[in-house]
């Protein structure tokens, strides 16, 4: 194992110092007109231009089927790939709780400068306020948009939209559509983008995964991307590149995001020169259903809304097997309540999950393998009456029954915590450009707005906000301003692309080894997980940097790949995500060992306050981390982050 | 559980394929059904076997990527259940399931139990959105809908494009997919101006697709997770109808 000669951001055999990077594309100045003077200052393509032009977008959900959509709107030429059968399953139609919107339709003293203020709190102080702003101002033009588009969001008998208040805040600005929010967004812009398709303004290949990014001179000009379904080989050239591809939660393996989600093209592309920031903030939600058994392949979450009547306990005997009505009310430990009486079982989402792993870490988790506590309704149904709480939660309490064939009326729910979202990803500027000129990400797959934790309901809002309304003009901007010579496809930066990639699928193929992906997915996904996820240590970090490369080695050795690559192969699909999740899982522990701070969903036990609490170090972690790939050691570069409008301060729970 | 799997099998569109027998022991009735071929194929792969294709994402019910014919139950033998939300303690230990694609003549199969439903996509091109250009939409506020209204659209919006309304029907119709999503964007004021063409062009594509006509067996709508109505084809109907009045 290497020795690390110093810690903190100093740099160790784990990675080096390069220079500090800066933003160099969002304005100054008063922070309410930035995005209007970044817009002005932006270059226009002429109308007529734009149908010259071809933009490559990667990705169909909220942000890439918004921009897929808008783009086409305003005459590019759009190539649009999903590896789904259809672009409407992007794992955005899995979000349930709502978006929000500044829009103070309640009249609750909510504002633009509120949502930003909330945002970069609630990100742990470590987003850009310049984003952040922008963000909550564009807000309130995806609602017009999304009613004009037939989204059914909840209404009020007066026939007006109604809203309602998510995740710890003291507004009702959340917009909603039953638990269906994702669904029914995506659906407004999967129906955009399939007028686009039948105009034929977008090209879409769908069940077509991009595997790697062709760079030439220095810029983005295309991807190399396999047909799913005859496993053809293609290069698609651009005059830019779009990246929506999503997060990268299922490196855990097990996690509350769609089976397919992966980090192959946001991996690919960092290996080809884009900064990779903020790994190491994923956000662990504290009420998913907990695993059955060792076949489990996902997680399902439970709305957080059920915190509000429940109440979460463990027994206080370690190892205690009765069945729970058998566990008298003296033997069971409301921690919850008994640790941050104030809050009690509505803590935030960081420090209700961490306290149940503390709680099973010791012996005293429930159900199979010990991992669950109870979420205990008994109290709320003798208090409201079972009809009263059936309505509040009666869809929940259906899928909790249908999923584990236990009755949560008579019998307490049991609960765990699962990984559901990322906040880092790819580092882009405030035009979301990447430190690749030409490749913009968009969405949950860059690392833009949320700083070290995300709010509920910002992520949809995000994610439209960028397709609908930031990326397009800022494209344009870079189309219009940038002198780009034509490549075709027998230009060797593309050949050499294309026969990296079918020798990399080849190599899969031929190791024929016996173990199967999925048991080398699972493997790594257990080690970040105890490792890397709701407590980090510096020693358990350690741990997993030592491992991941064995196992990189042994999955390169031992893997086994039916089929071939000429036809559909499920196998070799999941294999070659895999096989960058073994790199990019690295990645991820060296920038949670190299924060040695605590910050939103990063919490170094090291570094807590006496009651338990993230504790942030301003003095030295108060910058962005974007990684730059080498092969070997990653260079750190860092962007120094000023908070001119909020001022930082530590959060208080207890 | 110890369970009999009859599997369809078969390795691209050319290909006859024919059923095919494996025994999986110790099924836990806690696993969902697609965890339960997830067992099947890994034990596939290490046999030397290609395992069994299948689609799926969410595994929650809503991206309406999964869907297989169960004992010959689109989506299996629970009520408004999608495969991916089955799970096996629906099944008795011992017994033999059958498990076979959607079959319908619009929807040819890729490979074992992945079929191709791209048709629905372009049924939804031919007219299933409201034309607003990005950034023309007026205030949010400036068009209220009555919350019934609302509320139906919404049921309607619910649909989840997985097919087992086609599958199940014996003509292959794709009546109940496009009466939702008619229904869902003709009650809306917004959806209004497009109201006569949408629906004529919706139907025109379904029929060019290779979709079979609507004899009302309902056979769609006891097979549809997400519980849309038989009345969304009646809607259907009627607003052909009304186009064809008013072109
Ligand atoms: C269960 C759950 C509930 C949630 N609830 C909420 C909520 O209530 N409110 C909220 O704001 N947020 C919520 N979130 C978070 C939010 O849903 C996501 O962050 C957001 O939808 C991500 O959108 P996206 O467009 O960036 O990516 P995605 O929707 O993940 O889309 C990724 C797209 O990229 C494509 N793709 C990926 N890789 C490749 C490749 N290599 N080649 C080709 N295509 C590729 C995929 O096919 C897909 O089309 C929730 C998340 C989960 C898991
Ligand atoms: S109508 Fe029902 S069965 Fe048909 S595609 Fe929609 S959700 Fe599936
Ligand atoms: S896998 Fe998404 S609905 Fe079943």
């Amino acid at each position: 194992m290497p020795e690390t000669t110093s810690l903190g951001s100093g740099g160790s055999a784990y990675w080096t110092v390069g220079d500090d990077i800066a933003d160099t594309a969002a304005p100054d100045g008063p922070i309410e007109t930035r995005w209007d003077r970044r817009k002005f200052s932006a270059k226009l393509v002429n109308p007529a231009n734009r149908r010259k032009h071809t933009v490559i977008v990667v990705g169909t959900g909220l942000a890439g089927g918004a921009a897929g959509a808008t783009l086409a709107e305003q005459g590019y030429n759009v190539i649009q790939f999903c590896f789904q059968d259809s672009p409407r399953r992007a794992h955005s139609i899995a979000a349930q709780g709502g978006i929000n919107a500044a829009k103070n339709y309640r009249n609750d003293g909510d504002s633009v400068y509120r949502l930003f203020y909330d945002t970069v709190k609630g990100g742990d102080f470590r987003a850009r306020e310049s984003n952040v702003y922008r963000l909550a101002q564009i807000s309130t033009q995806i609602i017009d948009q999304c009613v004009a588009q037939g989204v059914p969001f909840a209404r009020e008998y007066s026939g007006l939209l109604d809203t309602r208040s998510f995740g710890g805040v003291q507004v009702q600005r959340t917009f909603y559509a039953r638990g269906q929010t994702g669904q029914q967004l995506l659906i407004g812009a999967y129906q955009a983008l399939s007028r686009q398709i039948d105009a034929g303004n977008v090209e879409i290949h769908p069940r077509t995964e991009m595997l790697d990014l062709i760079v030439i001179d220095g810029r983005a000009r295309g991807i190399v991307a396999r047909d799913l379904v005859t496993g053809k080989i293609t290069p698609y050239l651009a005059d830019a590149v779009v990246l929506a591809t999503g997060g990268y939660g299922n490196v855990f393996f097990l996690s509350t995001n769609a089976k397919g989600s992966n980090t192959t093209a946001t991996w690919r592309a960092h290996r080809r020169g884009a900064h990779f920031a903020n790994p190491c903030y994923t956000q662990i939600h504290p009420t998913c259903i907990p695993r059955s058994g060792e076949y489990q392949g996902k997680l399902t979450l439970m709305s957080e809304s059920l915190r509000n009547d429940g109440r979460i306990w463990v027994p206080k005997t370690k190892g205690d097997t009765r069945s729970p009505d058998q566990i008298p009310e003296a033997e069971r430990d409301y921690y919850l309540e008994r640790i941050y009486p104030a809050f009690g079982n509505l803590v935030p989402r960081d420090i209700a999950s961490r306290a149940a792993k503390y709680q099973c870490d010791d012996g005293r988790g429930v159900g199979p393998g010990g991992l669950g506590v109870y979420l205990d309704f008994a109290d709320a149904i003798k208090r409201m009456g079972e009809d009263k709480v059936r309505e509040k939660y009666g869809n929940l309490f259906e899928m909790y029954d249908r999923i584990t064939g236990e009755d949560p009326y008579k019998v307490p729910m049991r609960i765990y915590p699962a990984v559901h979202y990322t906040m880092g990803g790819l580092w882009v500027d405030y035009d979301l450009q990447s430190s690749i000129p030409g490749m913009f990400v968009i969405g949950e797959a860059n690392f833009s707005d949320h700083g070290a934790n995300r709010l509920g309901a910002s992520a949809l809002m995000q994610g439209l906000a960028d397709g609908y309304f930031v990326l397009p003009p800022m494209l344009g901007n870079y189309i219009a301003s940038t002198k780009l010579g034509s490549v075709s496809l027998d230009d060797p930066a593309v050949t050499s692309v294309v026969g990296e990639v079918t020798g990399r699928l080849g190599r899969l193929l031929e190791i024929n080894g016996d173990r199967t992906p999925d048991s080398f997915h699972r493997e790594l996904g257990e080690l970040i997980w105890d490792e890397c996820g709701m407590g980090r240590t510096e020693a358990g970090l350690r741990k997993a940097l030592a491992r991941i490369p064995e196992l990189r080695e042994e999955f390169w050795r031992r893997v086994k790949v039916p089929g071939d690559s000429g036809e559909l192969n499920q196998s070799l699909e999941k294999a070659n995500r895999i096989a960058d999740f073994l790199e990019f899982g690295e990645l991820l522990c060296i920038d949670a060992l190299h924060r040695a701070e605590s910050c939103g969903g990063h919490f170094r036990e090291e570094s807590q306050t006496p009651d338990g609490e993230a504790l942030r170090d301003d003095e030295h972690f108060a910058y962005a981390a974007a990684w730059e790939y080498t092969g070997g050691a990653p260079v750190l570069h860092r962007e120094p982050l000023q908070f001119d409008y909020v001022h930082l301060a530590q959060r208080n729970y207890s | 559980m110890n369970l009999t799997l009859r599997i369809w099998r078969q390795r691209g569109p050319e290909d006859r394929g024919a059923m095919v027998t494996y025994e999986l022991a110790d099924v836990s009735p806690d696993m969902s059904f697609l965890e339960m071929l997830d067992v099947l194929n890994e034990r596939l792969i290490l046999e030397g076997e290609d395992p069994v294709a299948f689609d799926h994402d969410c595994r929650e019910g809503i991206c309406g990527m999964c869907g297989v014919v169960i004992n010959g139950q689109a989506h299996g033998p629970r009520d408004r259940t999608t495969t991916c939300q089955l799970h096996m303690r629906e099944f008795t230990d011992g017994e033999t399931i059958d498990i076979e694609p959607w079959r319908a003549a619009a929807f040819p199969v890729v490979r074992d139990l992945v079929v191709d439903r791209s048709g629905f996509d372009r049924i939804i091109g031919s007219g299933g959105y409201i034309s607003v250009v990005t950034g023309s939409a007026p205030e949010a506020h400036a068009t209220p809908v009555p919350k019934d209204i609302a509320d139906a659209a919404f049921d309607n919006a619910t649909c989840i494009g997985c097919g087992a309304c086609v599958a199940a029907c014996p003509n292959g119709s794709a009546m109940l997919f496009t009466s939702a999503k008619v229904t869902h964007l003709n009650l809306l004021p917004q959806g209004a101006p497009e109201r006569e063409t949408r629906v004529r062009d919706m139907v025109a594509t379904m029929d060019d697709e290779g979709f079979g006509g609507c004899t009302n067996t309902g056979e769609c709508t006891v097979a549809c997770p997400k519980g849309i109505p038989l009345t969304s084809i009646g809607n259907l109907n009627r607003e052909y109808l009304r186009s064809l009045t008013r072109r």
